[in-house]
Order: C-alpha cells, then sequence, then structure tokens
C-alpha cells in the first residue's frame, strides 16, 4: 500500500477524532447537531476511502449509509425534534466544558498509548486507525456521562457508533461490516423514533435525564 | 444443507422468525396467545431433536456440545414464559393497561426476541452474534417500555442507553479478536467463526486478545448484569411486563454470559494471554456481595427479585471463572437451575401483583392464605433461589462453594457469607409476603400453575435426583470449558 493511500485515510481518521472534540465543546443544540452531521460526513469519507484502497465495494454501502442515514435523515429528524420540544438552546454539562476537554485529551493520549504498542503486529493501516477509533469511542462515551441531555446523549452514542465504524472498517478484510453498520443503523433509527414517539417532553416536560431519575419508585 | 440436523436448526430460528411476521399481522388477542404458545413449543421441540441430531458446523451456525445446554434450557423456559404470558396479557388487556394493538406488537417483539436469543446461541461467527446479541437488546428494550408509564420510559431509557454502550464496547472486543485471528488463520469469515477461533488460539498475539477481552468481558458483562455494570437491570425488571421479566432473568443474560464463556474459551486456549478467570471471579463475587446486602433495602417485590438474580448470576460468573471440571459443572447447574427457578418466582410475582394491584412489598401480606396456591409457589420458589436443601440450588451452591475452597478459601469464605446475607434477605421478605394476615385485595387469581409448577418441580427434583445421563453431559461439556 503507497504512502499516499496511508496518509490520507489517516487524515480522515485524525479528523473524525477532531470532529469528536468539537462535539464535546458544542453549547448549543443545533450546533451539536450539525456538527455530529460533519461527524458522520467524515466518517463515510474514510470509509469510502477504505473501499478504494482495500479494493472491498462492499464497503461503500457502509459509507453510503453513513452519509445518508446519519450525515442527513438522523440531523434533519434531530432539528425537527428539538425545534418541536423547543430546546434548541439548552445543553446543561454535568461538568464544565473546559474540564471536559482536559479530560478529553487524556483519554486520547491513553487510548494512543494503549493502541500502538498491543497492534504492532496488525499492520500500518489498522494500527493508527485503531488508536483513532478508540479515542473517537472513549470521546463518544465522555460525552454520554458529561451531558444531561437525552437528545445529546444520543449523539454520543452515535460518534461511539461512529468510531467502531472506523474501526470495523480499519480491520482489513472484516467480514460483515455492512451487516453489522445497518444493524447499527437499524438501532440508532429506533432510538430516535423511540425519542419522538414517547414524546418525553410530553410526559416530563423536558428531555433531562435528570428529572426522568425522579421517577423512579425507589433511590437505589 | 438437506440432513435432518440442518433442516432442525434453520427451523430453530425459522419458526421464531414466522411467528414474529405473523403475529405482527394478526389482530385477534386470543389467537395469538395461542399461536405464541404453539410456536414457542415447536421451537422446543426442534432444539430437543439437536440433542440427537447434531449437524456439521457451517460458517455461520454451530451446534456444538457448549450451546446445545444453553439452546435447550432457553427454548424451554421460553416456551413455559409464552404459556403464562397468555393469561397474564389476558389480565392486562381486561383492565386496561395494554391496548390490542400494543398487544399485537408484544407478540410479535416476543418471537423477534426469541428468534434473537436463538440466534446469538447457534450462530458460529462472533460479528453474527453481536447482531443477534443486539437484536434481542433492542426487543427486550422496547417490550420493557411498553407500558409508557414514566417510570417504564426511564427503565427503557437507561437500558436502552447502558446497554447500547455495552455492545458498543462489545463490538470493539470483537473487532480486536477478529484482528488477533486475522494474522494467523487469514482474512475472511474464518476468522470470525467460533469453531476456527478455538482451534487455533494458541497462536494468537496475546496482546490483542488481552485487549479484546477486556472490552467482551465489559461489553457483555453489562448484559450479563454483572456489578457495577448492573445499573438497567433493576429497573428493567420492575417496569416491563412479568413475561418479559422471566424472560430477561432466566434467558437473556444466560445468553450474554454464554458469550463471555465463548470468548473465556479462547483466551484459556492461550498459553501466553492474560488469564480470564481471577477478572471473572473478581466481578462474580462483587456482584454477589453488593446484591446481597442491596437485597435488604427493596420495597418493590420485582426489584428485590430483580436484584437476586444480579446476586446469582455472581455466582454462575464466579463458578465459571474459577475453572476447572467441578466448578464448571456447577455453573452449568446452578444457571440451569436458576433459571428455571427464577421464571417460576417471576411467573407468581406477576399473578400476584396483578391480583393485589401493587408491587409494593409493604401491602402485600399473607399470601399463603389469601392465595394459597401463588402464595405457597412463591415460598417454595424463594426457598429453592435462597438455597435451602433439598432443592436443587442448594446442592449447586455447595458444589461451587466446595469446589474453590480446596483452591481460593478466602473467597469461598467470602461467597458463602454473602449468599447468607442474601438468604436472610429473602426469607425476612417472604415471611411478610406470604404470613400473617392477609392484606389487600383477595380476590381469586386467574393464573396459570402449570409452569410455575413444572419449573419449581424440575428444581426440586434436580435437588433430590440427579438423571445420571445429564450429570454426564454436564461433565462432559465442563470438561470441554476448562
Amino acid at each position: 500500500m503507497d504512502r499516499l493511500a496511508l496518509d490520507v485515510a489517516h487524515l480522515f481518521a485524525g479528523s473524525l477524532v477532531l470532529v469528536s472534540f468539537m462535539l464535546l465543546y458544542q453549547d448549543r443544540m443545533t450546533g451539536l447537531i450539525n456538527t455530529f452531521a460533519m461527524h458522520a460526513l467524515v466518517v463515510s469519507f474514510s470509509v469510502a476511502w477504505q473501499a478504494y484502497i482495500q479494493l472491498a465495494p462492499h464497503l461503500y454501502i457502509t459509507a453510503a449509509i453513513a452519509l445518508g442515514v446519519k450525515a442527513v435523515v438522523i440531523p434533519f429528524a434531530l432539528h425537527r425534534i428539538v425545534v418541536r420540544l423547543g430546546i434548541h438552546r439548552t445543553i446543561e454539562p454535568v461538568v464544565g466544558i473546559g474540564q471536559t476537554m482536559l479530560a478529553g485529551i487524556g483519554l486520547v493520549a491513553l487510548s494512543i498509548m494503549v493502541m500502538l504498542p498491543i497492534t504492532a503486529q496488525a499492520g500500518t493501516l489498522a494500527r493508527e486507525d485503531l488508536a483513532f477509533a478508540l479515542s473517537v469511542i472513549l470521546l463518544g462515551l465522555l460525552m454520554m456521562v458529561s451531558r444531561r441531555n437525552a437528545v445529546s446523549q444520543v449523539i454520543g452514542f452515535m460518534s461511539i457508533e461512529n468510531g467502531l465504524i472506523l474501526a470495523a472498517t480499519g480491520a482489513k478484510g472484516m467480514p460483515l461490516v455492512v451487516e453489522i453498520s445497518v444493524a447499527f443503523s437499524i438501532l440508532i433509527a429506533l432510538i430516535v423514533i423511540g425519542i419522538f414517539l414517547f414524546r418525553i417532553r410530553e410526559r416530563f416536560e423536558t428531555v433531562d435525564i435528570y428529572v426522568l431519575h425522579q421517577h423512579r419508585g425507589e433511590q437505589p | 444443507m438437506s440432513d435432518p440436523g440442518s433442516l432442525v436448526l434453520i427451523a430453530i430460528l425459522a419458526i421464531p422468525a414466522a411467528a414474529a411476521a405473523v403475529l405482527a399481522l394478526l389482530p385477534d388477542d386470543r389467537t395469538s396467545a395461542w399461536i405464541n404458545a404453539l410456536a414457542s413449543f415447536l421451537t422446543l421441540a426442534c432444539a430437543a431433536v439437536l440433542l440427537v441430531e447434531r449437524p456439521a458446523p457451517g460458517p455461520f451456525l454451530i451446534v456444538d456440545d457448549l450451546n446445545v445446554v444453553f439452546i435447550v434450557l432457553s427454548t424451554f423456559v421460553a416456551f413455559t414464559t409464552s404459556v403464562f404470558s397468555g393469561t397474564y396479557i389476558a389480565h392486562e388487556l381486561e383492565v386496561g393497561k395494554l391496548t390490542p394493538t400494543y398487544l399485537r406488537f408484544y407478540h410479535a417483539m416476543y418471537q423477534t426476541l426469541m428468534f434473537g436469543m436463538n440466534l446469538a446461541l447457534l450462530s458460529n461467527n462472533v460479528g453474527l452474534m453481536w447482531v443477534a446479541v443486539e437484536l434481542s437488546t433492542l426487543t427486550t428494550v422496547l417490550m420493557v417500555g411498553i407500558y409508557r408509564t414514566p417510570a417504564a420510559l426511564e427503565a427503557a431509557w437507561k437500558y436502552f442507553l447502558l446497554g447500547s454502550v455495552g455492545i458498543a464496547l462489545a463490538l470493539f472486543g470483537t473487532i480486536l479478536v477478529y484482528l488477533a485471528a486475522r494474522s494467523v488463520v487469514g482474512e475472511g469469515l474464518d476468522a470470525m467463526a467460533w469453531s476456527v477461533l478455538a482451534d487455533n488460539a494458541a497462536a494468537f498475539d496475546p496482546a490483542l486478545l488481552n485487549l479484546s477481552f477486556v472490552f467482551l468481558l465489559l461489553g457483555y458483562g453489562t448484559k450479563v448484569g454483572l456489578v457495577p455494570l448492573h445499573a438497567w437491570l433493576p429497573d428493567a425488571h420492575a417496569e416491563g411486563p412479568t413475561p418479559i421479566s422471566a424472560v430477561l432473568s432466566g434467558l437473556l443474560l444466560n445468553v450474554a454470559l454464554f458469550a463471555v464463556l465463548r470468548f473465556k474459551t479462547i483466551m484459556s486456549a492461550n498459553p501466553a494471554a492474560l488469564a480470564p478467570g481471577p477478572l471473572m471471579v473478581s466481578l462474580g463475587l462483587l456482584s454477589v456481595v453488593f446484591a446481597a446486602f442491596m437485597l435488604y433495602r427493596r420495597q418493590d417485590i420485582k426489584r428485590l427479585f430483580a436484584y437476586s438474580s444480579i446476586e446469582h448470576m455472581g455466582i454462575i460468573t464466579f463458578a465459571f471463572g474459577m475453572g476447572g471440571p467441578l466448578a464448571n459443572f456447577a455453573g452449568l447447574l446452578h444457571m440451569t437451575l436458576h433459571s428455571l427457578t427464577k421464571s417460576a418466582i417471576f411467573f407468581c410475582v406477576g399473578h400476584i401483583a396483578q391480583v393485589k394491584g401493587t408491587q409494593q412489598m409493604s401491602e402485600i401480606r399473607g399470601l399463603t392464605v389469601s392465595h394459597p396456591v401463588l402464595g405457597w409457589g412463591l415460598v417454595l420458589g424463594v426457598v429453592a433461589i435462597a438455597g435451602l436443601p433439598p432443592t436443587g440450588i442448594f446442592m449447586s451452591e455447595f458444589l461451587v462453594i466446595t469446589s474453590s475452597f480446596a483452591r481460593q478459601p478466602v473467597l469461598a469464605l467470602i461467597l458463602g457469607l454473602a449468599l447468607l446475607v442474601g438468604f436472610g434477605a429473602l426469607l425476612l421478605r417472604l415471611n411478610g409476603l406470604a404470613f400473617g394476615a392477609p392484606q389487600g385485595s383477595s380476590e381469586p387469581a386467574k393464573a396459570s400453575f402449570v409452569p410455575v409448577a413444572a419449573h419449581l418441580g424440575l428444581v426440586l427434583c434436580a435437588g433430590v435426583w440427579l438423571p445420571p445421563a445429564l450429570v454426564a453431559w454436564f461433565q462432559h461439556v465442563a470438561r470441554l470449558l476448562s
């Protein structure tokens, strides 16, 4: 595999980590959704590039799903939900943005330190891709725990999923990647439909998970 | 793929899938409960055939000594639960907690869940298994939230978030396993097939395997309900329909544990890799101790038994983590008996909650007086799950403790003490629930007692006499695992 192909693959994977960081400091719902659309766009480029350099045409399907579903349909649906629920301004982080970003940097360092020595035999492509993918996954987890709002948690989860797709396509020749990405898209579609159908707003007047906790029958 | 074994294998997956489609389209609720039970029975019959007819492993599906145990147990409990579900759901419809439309959805989801679990158990491919576990997670999420009360929605949402994060971690682990296998087996389907992975595991890169097992244990461990990843479990059990609580505790937790076990065998086949046992032992022990103490503070009857499930999954994980023929045997036996007992308890609890109109234990008293059959059924079930002789669970817990005493006396002691603590909590609660002056409604319950009697009868029988064929079979599987 020539140098350029690898560099471009790493460029996309690295930009995905960068966009993950951008997700962390969004303080408005609209901005968050748009940034997520960008996240999905980058991942679809990355997958398409992998399909091209690995000569694996089936990966184009995964790229198309990422582009169509996650970069267009889901952000569109989320925008509608956010407008309907009237929550387009508010994101209440549990901890401050500064601390979250610092924690994020720590997580990226951690994933690089964990992955690079271990994957020494796995081939150059998989190696960096996996380190980047783990960073994206950890940053997504960080986002899920540092936000209270249901919509931001869903976006955090979807960014984790993008990281997984990155890892799966980086593992050259992995079977069932397309099937797994389809299964994931169904999962995500259901979450979004779930928020919409259950109309959490109607029942709780909020999509703030913190308020949901008060409905529990008993405290742990 | 035309020999009888393969046809049966396909049928185990095709029957629930077809039934789900039919049930989704069928408007009449009376017949749909029957179809649900019939489909579950047919699946059970097919699974029983697998005991004698075993097809050769294919690229996607496999039947081996390990998963036969799980699939037979799973389809059996699925069948009895579908019988229980018929009467349970009829009552829910009567009191208007569910509308016919939701009922249709419920039945279709029930069969989809069976399809997902059977596929997860039978798959010969780590990726396919992951997809199947994801499918069964999704269907249970939808069913937990089916009542649409605020508490049910919260439970479903929490289950959903934690479950999704869990399976996301599991997928990352799966990718790492593929990477470890790829350099040995080569690219393609083979590098994800159990049969191939297990044979070649000795040559895999140990560092990659170690990392993958951490992700897999955390990921699938979330689904097993191991502490500290258990937060979704009590809520999901308490807020969903009771048949789903029975299936969750009796089957879905086992499926996740099965996934962990599969990867554990790969890990143990590689001498240079981290020993998976200590990790599983510590998570298991932590779950037992934590759940045993948490049992005292429960006020909701379904939450009480949900915590008891965490405790027992902890015991099973502990046993399999200990390893060795005896501990593995005890783990398998305990898993089987726990599934049977816990689902029987949930059958009783479901009817009790319906009759009394509440799940709060403070409002339920004197069940053996007001509802003798249900009350004594619950007493028997709790006595069994608490591990009193002569029930089978006493024997399996005894085996777990004695087999680990020889190797890790301190851990065995902690386990024994935690079991005693949990035992005390269960009997304390049982005393209030079952005896004393009856409280609340005492109108007769329209209950199906056959599933309860069948499960408890089996558990009691296992304590007194285990068929030698079963013992030989479990011993064989236990040796394979170690």
